[in-house]
């Protein structure tokens, strides 16, 4: 039987000229532009402002280099958690239980290293290991047993804090070895040397600029051959300009203070993988499809119950890379740890763009969202403001961000 | 001129960027059914909504003259104090609720101190259901009602707000046809007890035989104001009204010519899949390529629990029976082996069932077939592009691009969508249930030249539909469904609407 639209090569064969068309075709009308990506867009825009904000109000303490490098000492364990929790999110899921979570698995790995001296790397796949258990329990009983996420990780919220507790035997345990606290608080630098700052970072960041340009310039010249439109090549330039001198600005700093943070390294491949994974995967389609319309998703021929057990698997994974992060930088296992991580998370999620209902968000969106978080609770703690305003503070923001979502949604629904 | 009880005059709508409604005028005798027609986007809906006050007043331009004066309606209740209600196609009924409660939703009958007086609830709600000719307990809870007894408590809860003018929009939609022509019948009553009514409807059949006065809508204009009295208002007539042209035939015309057999099934059944109810017993039909194959049954008689339980066991349980593919028997356990045997399955539902609303054309298009896409799990996006494109230009689905969100687009088009994701299955069963549901007769015949080609290249088509022309017109040969048994198999020479009816009424009692 002959199929009615074989996918087979593209109708018209590609040229030689494409790249030469790279240079010249797309369009540049900033009005397409800017309304095609106004929901990704305007969080960028809002992170600028609310950096901009910030530097002018500490004049300028909040963008020095060692403050920089805090941020992402600082907060680098709730932007883990937010990659797990913006994909349970699309899903139409929820996790509340990753905050004891982070503290279990963190409790694991230190009851090994600390009490029975065993090497740090133990400790690690340790915690990976009771985290991936956890995602796997979570994951049974929202997936098969189908009972909604939000109890199961409610209950187990309780369940593995109280397994924390018992892990620790109520006692908070330190410190680890250096090894082991090297993966929060160590860095990569003078590995290449410099005068004043660390020529390594600076190298790094090159790299990155020039792999983002080529990729970018690469996309758009498979997207021309596809003849799909493109932003003009001006547009383009000044785009990777734009984003080659803030990441460039961004290594300068950090290279000024005290070189490439390890866990930003790692942080920078989780993004990228889970960038992938969400966008360009079957899976990560799949989970999108599962979050918009469930039966319709199942109609389609999609596992839905193994695509939510692999969701949530994942989701205590990323709560285990977290929670050696975090005890990594706490240098110590604590029975409170974690405490109120899922709310940030959460956060970074919803700020970043996801939809309550599932079906929408990205992982870039939940790293921004969680960055202005972050950006936020910094500044206000450099400026001494006091714990009581900075909770009022971030829980306006919450709110303002989702509601500025849904008025957008709704005023983009009333064309119908 | 006639004593109208409403007047729209110059009605003007505009959303950023399009004109909705421009400088519309309607005018509706007291007393009479009024029909408004209209492809899908002419502004049918628009203009209801205006009426009723979902549109704000001062939203719009033009004035709305009613019973006599100006009105300005700033909401539902506004209008519905005024006795103007509006039961909208998707029914607004609460379902764990009883259908006493759905009735004074909003407008509860209170006794003493405020508490709900569930006496007087029960017994008014016990009157109201009388009026409309429904014999059901008033505590009933809704989910327990079939489509066709919703509307008609739809339409108590109308009567209950003491409805001067009762605008249905698309009330027979997703009814058969039994209980459509209780609902016309139920509508010529109110309007003996002169409560007037406008009707919006696609099906022109029931509009030639009820309305008294009928107003075309096309692209946000009046075209014209008919008056079914002269007795020269055919279907054709308003045909050529809503599309600005003739249309040949509503079905296409096509050569049988049936290869061999592709799908078999046989002793199906099926159970319910939470009640104690045999919803499919012991059906066996087959279906060749080349072959449009219908299936005819009341609302209940069990066509979409058929079709869904064939498909990867989708709906219920205890399914029991044999599924043969060119002859050899197979197993479609799960929805994703159905799809690898070359099954497919288009929903009568396609906003919750058929489609991701939230995502585009692209995305939905490859749902079902994303793995052809995919090299190790890893989706080619450009790929996936070029096949949604090809879908929109052979389909000819009307959308800005394929980067389009699927909720945007009218029901044709929606469809159509729907149709392209199943087509890059590569199906060689292809089972439509209800594929022209709530669309316009313009995408309608798309629709079915979209079918006949199918049947051109040797696909195998199921065609399940409430409407027995749509059924005569396109298949080959039709099965009549009744409680969950094949009743009859007629070539399509034979069949004709009577016989159909007759066969899909038969032992209905004694299968359940």
């Amino acid at each position: 039987m002959t199929s009615t639209r074989p996918p087979s090569a593209p109708e018209r064969t590609p040229s030689g000229s494409v790249p030469a068309d790279a240079l010249h075709a797309g369009s540049s009308d900033p009005r397409t532009l800017i309304m095609n990506n106004l929901r990704q867009s305007g969080i960028f825009v809002a992170l600028v402002v609310i950096v901009a904000f910030f530097a002018a109000l500490t004049d300028g303490v909040s963008l020095s280099p060692g403050n920089i490098t805090n941020i992402v000492l600082q907060y680098s364990y709730i932007l883990v958690l937010a990659i797990g929790m913006v994909i349970v999110i699309i899903g139409g899921h929820i996790d509340l239980s990753v905050g004891s979570v982070v503290a279990l698995t963190g409790a694991v790995s230190a009851v090994l290293v600390i009490q029975q001296d065993q090497p740090w790397w133990i400790g690690v796949l340790a915690a990976l290991a009771v985290g991936l258990a956890v995602g796997a329990w979570h994951g049974f009983w929202v997936a098969y047993a189908g009972i909604p996420a939000f109890i199961v990780t409610l209950a187990g919220m309780l369940l593995f804090r109280g397994l924390t507790l018992r892990v620790l035997d109520n006692i908070s345990l330190s410190p680890f070895p250096a090894e082991y606290q090297r993966i929060a608080n160590g860095f990569l630098n003078g590995l290449i040397g410099g005068e004043g700052y660390d020529a390594f970072t600076l190298l790094i960041g090159a790299v990155a600029v020039a792999a983002y340009a080529v990729t970018g310039f690469r996309i758009r010249v498979a997207r021309i051959r596809y003849r799909q439109p493109v932003e003009s090549f001006p547009l383009f330039v000044a785009r990777v300009a734009l984003v080659g001198a803030v990441v460039m600005y961004f290594a300068w700093q950090l290279a000024h203070a005290r070189g490439l943070p390890i866990v930003l390294i790692i942080l920078a491949v989780l993004v990228l993988g889970y960038g992938l994974l969400t966008r360009r995967t079957v899976f990560g389609r799949q989970v999108y499809a599962i979050g918009g319309n469930l039966p319709a998703a199942m109609l389609s021929g999609v596992k839905v119950r193994v695509v939510n057990f692999w969701v949530f698997v994942n989701m205590g994974f990323l709560a285990a890379v977290a929670g050696v992060i975090y005890s990594s930088r706490s240098n110590g296992a604590q029975p409170a740890a974690g405490n109120m991580f899922e709310l940030d998370a959460i956060a970074a999620a919803f700020i970043g763009g996801a939809a309550v209902t599932g079906g929408v968000g990205t992982v870039v969106g939940a790293m921004v969202g969680g960055l202005i978080m972050a950006v936020m609770s910094n500044g206000m703690q450099l400026m001494g403001v006091d714990q009581s305003v900075q909770s009022v503070v971030k829980g306006l923001v919450l709110l303002v961000a989702v509601a500025f979502d849904v008025y957008n949604k709704r005023r983009a629904g009333a064309n119908r | 001129m006639a004593d109208n009880i409403l007047e729209m005059r110059s009605i003007t709508k505009t959303f950023p960027g399009v004109a909705a409604l421009s400088d519309v005028s309607l005018a509706v005798a007291r007393g009479q059914i009024h029909a408004i027609c209209g492809e899908n986007g002419a502004g049918k809906s628009t203009l209801m909504k205006v009426l009723s006050g979902v549109y704000p007043a001062g939203s719009y331009g033009g004035e709305i003259v009613f019973d006599g004066e100006p009105v300005h309606f700033r909401g539902i209740r506004d209008s519905e104090a005024r006795g103007v209600v509006i039961i909208h196609q998707e029914l607004a009924l609460v379902p764990q609720l009883s259908i006493a409660e759905n009735i004074f939703l909003g407008n509860e009958r209170r006794g003493a101190g405020g508490l709900i007086d569930w006496n007087r609830t029960n017994a008014e709600a016990a009157t109201l259901l009388e009026s409309v000719g429904l014999r059901e307990n008033p505590v009933t809870p809704i989910v327990q009602l079939g489509v066709g007894k919703q509307q008609l408590v739809e339409i108590a809860k109308a009567l209950s707000k003491r409805v001067r003018l009762l605008i249905l929009d698309e009330p027979t939609a997703a009814l058969n046809d039994v209980d459509s022509a209780h609902l016309l019948e139920l509508l010529r009553r109110l309007r003996e007890q002169g409560i007037t009514c406008i009707l919006i409807s696609h099906k022109l059949n029931e509009i030639t035989a009820i309305a008294d006065s009928i107003t075309v809508l096309r692209d946000g204009r009046t075209v014209e104001r008919l008056d079914t009295g002269s007795g020269e208002v055919t279907q054709e007539r308003i045909i050529r009204g809503m599309v600005g042209r003739d249309l040949d035939s509503f079905y296409p015309s096509r050569l049988p010519s049936p290869g061999e057999e592709v799908l078999r099934i046989e002793d199906w059944t099926v159970r319910h899949p939470n009640r104690d109810r045999t919803v499919v017993d012991r059906a066996s039909l087959h279906v060749r390529a080349g072959e449009v194959v219908g299936i005819a049954g009341l609302m209940g008689a069990g066509r979409t629990e058929l079709a869904m339980s064939v498909f990867g066991r989708s709906y219920g349980r205890d399914i029991t029976g044999r599924l043969y593919l060119r002859g050899r028997e197979i197993r479609a356990r799960t929805v994703a082996e159905a799809i690898s045997h070359g099954i497919a399955y288009a929903t009568e539902d396609r906003k919750r069932f058929g489609l991701n609303l939230i995502d585009d054309v692209r995305r939905n298009i490859s749902a079902a077939g994303l793995r052809k896409l995919a090299r190790l799990g890893w989706v080619h996006g450009n790929e996936e592009i070029k096949v949604a494109e090809a879908s929109r230009r052979d389909l000819d689905i009307r959308a800005p691009s394929v980067m389009a969100v699927v909720g945007k687009l009218s029901g044709g088009n929606q469809q159509k969508v729907v149709l392209s994701k199943w087509l890059f299955t590569d199906p060689d069963v292809l089972i439509l249930d209800e594929p022209t549901r709530g669309i316009d007769v313009g995408a309608k015949y798309e629709i079915y030249t979209i079918v006949n080609r199918l049947v051109a290249e040797g696909k195998a088509i199921v065609l399940i539909s409430s409407e027995l022309p749509e059924l005569l017109g396109m298949c080959d040969r039709i099965y009549t469904l009744s409680g969950g048994r094949i009743t009859g198999e007629l070539p399509v020479g034979e069949a004709t609407q009577e016989k159909l009816m007759a066969l899909m009424a038969k032992d209905r009692e004694t299968a359940r």
